[in-house]
């Protein structure tokens, strides 16, 4: 089996088993400082806590986005199944950090700003993002061959991504008429800890669950560029009675 | 020479369907009309948003013919014979692109008077607005045209193009109905020519990128 498998062989190594296992400890420890040992911030108390999980998933959420862009446009040079793989894991990836940042973005501006949803230039940006992105997952869907979907899901992924630059000073110059933007706060001391390991866990888990869902992928794949086994002689429902 | 023979040969199926052009602006003056509805008759806040109910009119309507333009082609697998002929498959995609363009053009012209009617938001700085129009449409149609043809060969071709086209256009949207805006209301801080460099800018970007990209998307 392995030799007609036009992507290569599946590595059922550990390693992203232990990514995940890393990221989730560090998530452990790092969400315990900032929960109960960083103190609360002078201004906003005990919600500014939300930002030892919100920041690292922006960070993450613009690293896979941004891997997505890089596998799109290997596979269009390379036209490498592992990186169509690698792509449709990334995509996926990047959509779910990117709703889970708009969410932790929501829950933190009610309290704070007084309103669930603020057009500010960072928070529309990842929205946008997360649509643009939720289209070339849909396009993956409607289409059946395994060469277009690659190809077009490329396409569509680096087109989408070029787009991020102009949305966000779009929406920052259409923004600024209304408010100003408030300077980025430096961060005290105390609180690099609980954001690094924090940080770390959504880094590793990310590349763990990218791995795993790539691993997915190409099985998924190898199965659709498979021919079907030639079988002989299949018994006839009816003469089976 | 390929680009200007693709163009005529759009150009003249979209004079032959012309009654389905008519049905479009049809629609697109439709949704103006529902538009009012949701706000209430209200005339001054009507005026105020009179340029973002015009361009949301008009990207709604871009879907259909849009769409159209590819889907008239999988007729009788009449595309595969296109790409057969021995020319870049960019002259095609300029073609239709431009095609494209020009109806968009003359659709948003066409839904202005009624906007003018309905929401009476005149304004007498024409050139101005129909630059902004040739501009958003052109902002519209390149990644459009691109995006018709994935879906015309695609499953679900009616929900893919705008899931797709949608969320990318943001910023043509935003920069049309801002400049659109402050021709109407008044724009006494100068700011509209900034507008439109963010969508010359968009249009320079997309326009080169989608025709590179074209090539792999209809390649065999």
């Amino acid at each position: 089996m392995e030799a007609t498998n036009p992507i290569g062989n599946h590595r059922t190594n550990a390693l992203p088993h232990v990514m995940v296992g890393l990221g989730v400890a560090c998530l452990a420890v790092g969400s315990y400082l900032g929960l109960f040992v960083a103190p609360p911030e002078t201004f906003m108390g005990n919600v500014q806590r939300i930002m030892y999980v919100h920041v690292p998933t922006a960070w993450n959420a613009m690293l896979a986005m941004t891997f997505a862009f890089a596998c799109a446009l290997i596979y269009l040079f390379t036209a490498s199944w592992k990186w169509d793989a690698r792509l449709e894991a990334s995509i996926e990836v990047g959509v779910l950090l990117a709703f889970m940042l708009c969410m932790q973005g929501s829950i933190w501006a009610k309290p704070t700003w007084g309103v669930w949803w603020d057009w500010d230039p960072r928070l529309t940006t990842t929205a946008v993002l997360l649509f643009a992105f939720l289209g070339v997952m849909a396009l993956r869907k409607f289409v059946d061959d395994p060469v277009k979907r690659a190809v077009w899901s490329s396409v569509a992924t680096i087109i989408a991504y070029v787009d991020v630059p102009i949305v966000y000073f779009s929406v920052k110059w259409w923004n600024s008429l209304h408010q100003t933007q408030s300077s980025p706060a430096t961060v005290s001391k105390s609180f690099y800890l609980p954001l690094r390991l924090n940080a770390f866990g959504i880094l590793f888990l990310m590349t763990g669950f990218i791995m795993l869902r790539a691993r997915l992928a190409s099985l998924r794949l190898a199965d659709e560029l498979t021919p079907p086994p030639v079988q002989e002689s299949l018994p006839v429902a009816g003469e089976l009675a | 020479m390929e680009l200007t023979a693709s163009i005529r040969k759009e150009l003249l199926l979209q004079w032959r369907t012309r009654a389905q052009f008519l049905a479009v602006l049809v629609f697109g003056a439709t949704a103006l009309l529902l538009f009012s509805f949701a706000i209430g008759p209200d005339a001054s806040s009507l005026r105020l948003y009179s340029a973002g109910f015009l361009w949301l009119a008009l990207l709604l309507s871009s879907t259909l013919t849009l769409a159209e333009s590819f889907q008239s082609e999988m007729e009788n697998r009449a595309f595969e014979g296109l790409l057969l002929l021995p020319a870049d498959p960019r002259g095609l995609y300029y073609g239709k692109a431009i095609a494209n363009w020009i109806q968009l053009t003359v659709l948003g012209l066409a839904l202005v008077p009624v906007m003018v009617v309905l929401y009476d938001a005149g304004t007498l700085r024409l050139p101005a607005l129909i630059g902004i129009i040739l501009l958003g449409s052109a902002g519209i149609s390149a990644p459009g045209t691109l995006y018709a043809a994935m879906a015309a060969q695609a499953r679900a071709k009616q929900m893919l193009l705008p899931l797709l086209l949608f969320p990318l256009i943001v910023p043509v949207l935003l920069a049309s109905v801002k400049a659109c805006s402050l021709i109407i209301l008044g724009d006494p801080m100068g700011q509209g020519s900034s507008w439109m460099m963010l969508l010359v800018a968009f249009d320079a970007i997309y326009w080169s990128l989608c025709g590179l990209l074209f090539e792999r998307v209809v390649e065999d």
